[in-house]
């Protein structure tokens, strides 16, 4: 029982069949309507049909509506300050390769007060399955302008609208040196979004999900022209790529995309005319920053003799 | 030493006149990148071996690469060489070795040099082709007499020119051979050290090397008519020498710290250099974060996982952790910091001492989030502060603030060899499954105490929060759960102080005055102490390493004493100085702590002057202390 599974794609290795109660934390306390809960509900189905331990598994969060998220499961969880969850799950990932970690964070906590980390995680590559909420505004705090709000938005703090474009963060993403893993999934296409989860967790490296995100309340409305009309939205398809064959019928406007081509990944992800889901890149290939760092592992007695050495050579 | 006689006319044949002194302080100064630093800390390192008593201290200019030949570019080591042990670096220097004739201006100016100090001082310059020079030469030369050094002018260049093409590189070793004839040093020691320092070089380096070495040495044999014997006492004990960086480094090794995150700054940053070349052998992570807040982060990711993990930073940087430090407090994840303080606000004086930190460290955080501080004095300390730090944020699952200077950081002294023990290490961390009904944060309400549940345990899964919350570390919607948090929190401070010693008293317990100071300070202190009383002065010192909690018994130790004042390297207002009363003053750090935690009146004693305190300043502020109290 007490022995830890080394590998960070640790599925059970006990005889436990776990089942929905076994991660089902607290009553969730968003908004009615608010997407993180079909976004909690994917990965509690996913926590299922992966059997991951509970005890094995952390989820790490800021702070922002999405960042809740760890109290409404049994696992083992991580809530901490706004926009540095990726430095807490980069330590935890470092000193406890045998945890399958998994980070969420919001717009504001990932591409703002958290953008530093975000940059530099990617480059990290740390094997964690890392999702960003994106609602497009701080709903926490009642309606601010987010990095991402659309041009235009009348927010608290931009009533006349806001200034500047969004910032793009599936461009950002894929723009940063050793990314690994980009997708981007809709909290209203549940079946999509289970199967990128999906993809993303089983990638051994650092797997970045954007999920567009309802807020009924400060957003209403953003998402309604795609949520009502499927041809809005294009779907990347690839055999190698996360694939919803039960979505063929709704999601007609598709476009066959190699997830190992980076540049066409760049193109697409920065041409934001269409809305596209799908996994925009993915290469398993690249260093994780885990693995380059990983010591072998030393006993309290070697450590002893190690320490007489260095005080030897300091020696008087 | 006459300095009109040997000004000209180095004499050619000698029988030097031997003098035995107790302690001698010696600089070699030169622009950066000459390599004055390597020739100091060998000379130092050398002298610790052969059993001298050591405090060596960095002069460094506040660039990377200033101007060659200003006086600001002074760089170089200042080492104080005792035939007992020497626990500061003193006040005045003694012999003086230059490169140039602008560094030694910038010693000479900020008050360095003893007012008959040695001089010796490159030549080269003297004749250059260039006027500009040779006039700026002479006009050091006026402005130098006005104290009485005994100047000597050595041709360091052409010598070397003798062996190398360069002589930048390489006049240090020919400094060094100099300095081993005057003091006699054993230049076999001097071998092997230089060896150890360039092990990274070829061969041929380390030969060239040698053979400067023993050019300076046979030079300063035929031409100089003095050397100074400091009777070495080899001690019983092994020893040990290095810096309080490098044993910082070792101590995290000593306490089995696996993981230490940080991001560069001065002067911290050469723990960090220690460690990356060590550490990976010990089975330990050294993370060069992004930036200082995810230094914390990774490092309470780690401790929050397993081992408790530490990082490593100067003022500036623990601002920009302060709001990751209170998560950790919230949380009650064991956490070590370390800070090697220097000179603020702001950039201020990155390479040089201060104490400003303290209050900070205390206190800098909204809400109220205890934290653990301890001021390791020498450098022997610096190194077992480590083991203490490791075992109180572990036992009591809170944040250790070790406070260390940049005079501690770069300072080299001899210390009783530790011997490394297992006790030292942190125990492995319990993955078994988690009893049934314990929470996790069961804090035993006698101590506020409670043990902790990292992930991978069966049964023990919870969301840690930085929302107040309750024992199940449910977020608390109700006001009773914050307060009892918040006392929870607190009752662990509380806890360690009744466990801590009184602090030990230098001097008589009771008395005219006592000086209370903390951190690297102690040295200077207390040998300002011993010259104070055996002038007949009626004072004495309490010196603190627990800042928070502080050591049981202060009350009771100050009534004995008619004043008590700190002693502080950070700003304090003068009592005369325009505007300030008794009410408006700005005190020194500990003295706002003390006279808060004690009610006494306790006065300060601060300055900074961007370099460690000297005893010989420090005694006069006894004196005029003492005389204040006596008008």
């Amino acid at each position: 029982m007490s022995d830890s599974c080394a590998s960070p794609l640790c599925v059970l290795d006990d005889d436990r069949d776990l089942g929905l109660s076994d991660y089902e934390g607290a009553r969730a306390r968003w908004c009615p309507g608010c997407g993180d809960h079909s976004v909690l509900t994917a990965v509690e189905k996913l926590l299922v049909s992966e059997q991951l331990r509970p005890e094995q598994t952390v989820f790490v969060s800021g702070i922002g509506c999405s960042s809740r998220f760890p109290h409404y499961l049994k696992t083992y969880g991580f809530h901490g300050i706004h926009g540095r969850a990726l430095p807490v799950a980069t330590g935890i990932k470092l000193h406890r390769p045998d945890l399958t970690v998994f980070v969420v964070m919001g717009d504001g906590d990932c591409t703002s007060i958290g953008a530093a980390h975000w940059i530099h995680a990617i480059r990290y590559n740390m094997p964690m399955t890392v999702l960003m909420l994106d609602n497009s505004i701080y709903g926490l705090t009642k309606k601010q302008s987010s990095p991402t709000t659309p041009r235009g938005t009348s927010t608290n703090t931009h009533p006349a609208g806001a200034l500047l474009a969004p910032l793009n963060p599936l461009a950002t993403t894929l723009g940063t040196t050793n990314v690994s893993f980009v997708a981007q999934t809709a909290e209203w296409v549940p079946a999509h979004l289970y199967a990128t989860l999906r993809a993303a967790r089983r990638h051994n490296g650092f797997a970045f999900v954007r999920v567009l995100q309802r807020c009924p309340i400060f957003m209403p409305g953003l998402y309604d022209a795609a949520v009502k009309n499927p041809t809005l939205v294009e779907m990347l398809v690839h055999d190698d790529g996360v694939l919803v064959p039960e979505l063929e019928k709704i999601y007609t406007k598709r476009v066959a995309h190699d997830p190992s081509n980076l540049l066409e990944a760049q193109r697409l992800a920065a041409d934001t005319g269409t809305m596209r889901l799908g996994l925009f890149f993915r290469d398993e290939s690249r260093p994780t920053y885990d693995v380059l760092r990983r010591p072998a592992p030393r006993t309290a007695q070697e450590r002893i003799e190690l320490l007489n050495a260095e005080l030897d050579k300091h020696a008087v | 030493m006459d300095a009109s006689t040997l000004l000209h006319e180095p004499p050619k044949a000698l029988s030097p006149r031997a003098q035995r002194v107790r302690e001698h302080t010696v600089e070699i100064v030169s622009d950066p990148g000459e390599g004055a630093q390597k020739c100091g800390q060998i000379f130092g390192a050398v002298s610790a071996r052969m059993g001298n008593g050591v405090w060596t201290v960095e002069i460094i200019p506040a660039e990377i690469q200033p101007p060659p030949r200003i006086p600001e570019g002074a760089s170089g080591n200042r080492i104080r060489v005792g035939a007992g042990p020497v626990t500061n670096w003193g006040d005045e220097t003694n012999l003086v070795l230059a490169f140039n004739e602008q560094v030694l201006l910038g010693r000479h100016r900020v008050g360095a040099l003893a007012p008959d100090a040695i001089v010796l001082l490159e030549s080269f310059w003297e004749t250059h082709e260039d006027p500009d020079i040779r006039g700026a030469y002479a006009a050091a030369i006026t402005e130098l007499s006005s104290r009485s050094y005994g100047i000597i002018p050595v041709p360091i260049e052409r010598e070397c020119l003798t062996l190398v093409d360069n002589p930048r590189k390489g006049k240090n070793m020919f400094a060094l051979g100099m300095l081993a004839c005057i003091y006699g040093r054993d230049m076999g020691r001097i071998e092997e050290q230089i060896a150890y320092t360039f092990r990274k070089k070829s061969e041929a380096v380390f030969r060239t090397n040698m053979d400067l070495l023993r050019l300076g040495h046979q030079w300063a044999e035929q031409h100089l008519d003095f050397r100074f014997e400091i009777p070495p006492q080899p001690s019983a004990q092994r020893m040990v020498v290095m810096n309080g960086n490098e044993a910082i480094g070792m101590g995290a090794l000593a306490a089995g710290m696996e993981l230490c995150a940080m991001y560069p700054i001065t002067p911290a940053t050469s723990v960090s250099h220690y460690l990356a070349e060590v550490m990976e052998r010990f089975g330990g992570i050294l993370h060069q974060a992004e930036d200082e807040i995810a230094a914390a982060g990774v490092a309470i990711g780690a401790s929050y996982a397993g081992k408790v993990a530490f990082t490593v930073t100067s003022g500036p940087g623990l601002a920009l952790k302060t709001e990751f430090l209170g998560l950790a407090a919230m949380t009650e994840i064991p956490l070590v910091v370390v800070d090697v303080q220097r000179g603020g606000p702001s950039t201020g004086l990155p390479t040089k001492v201060e104490q400003s930190d303290l209050l900070a460290s205390l206190f800098a955080q909204p809400g109220d989030a205890p934290r653990v501080v301890i001021a390791p004095a020498t450098i022997e300390e610096c190194f077992h502060v480590m083991i203490t730090a490791r075992r109180i944020a572990e036992t009591l699952r809170c944040v250790v603030i070790v406070l260390s200077d940049a005079n501690l950081a770069t300072g080299v002294q001899p210390f009783p060899r530790p011997l490394p023990a297992a006790e030292w290490h942190a125990a492995p961390v319990d993955l078994g499954p988690v009893a049934p009904g314990q929470k996790p944060y069961d804090w035993d309400p006698r101590t506020g105490v409670s043990q902790r549940i990292v992930p991978g345990r069966l049964g023990g899964a919870h969301t840690v929060t930085g929302l107040s919350h309750d024992e199940q570390s449910k977020v608390a919607y109700s006001a009773g759960v914050h307060q009892r948090g918040s006392t929870m929190r607190s009752r662990k401070l509380a806890v360690l102080q009744q466990t801590l010693k009184p602090a030990p008293i230098h001097g008589p317990d009771v008395g005219e005055l006592l000086l209370v100071g903390w951190g690297s300070t102690k040295g200077a202190i207390e040998e300002a102490v011993d010259r104070a009383r055996a002038l007949g002065l009626s004072v004495s010192s309490a010196h603190l390493s627990f800042l928070s909690p502080m050591h049981p018994g202060l009350r009771e130790m100050f009534d004995r004493f008619e004043r008590v004042m700190t002693v502080e390297i950070n700003y304090s207002d003068d009592p005369g100085d325009p505007f300030i009363t008794p009410e408006n003053r700005r005190r020194g750090q500990l003295a706002w702590l003390l006279r808060a935690s004690t009610l006494v009146d306790v006065d300060c004693w601060t300055r900074v002057p961007g370099e460690p305190l000297r005893p010989g300043a420090i005694l006069d502020a006894i004196r005029a202390t003492l005389a204040r109290g006596a008008a």
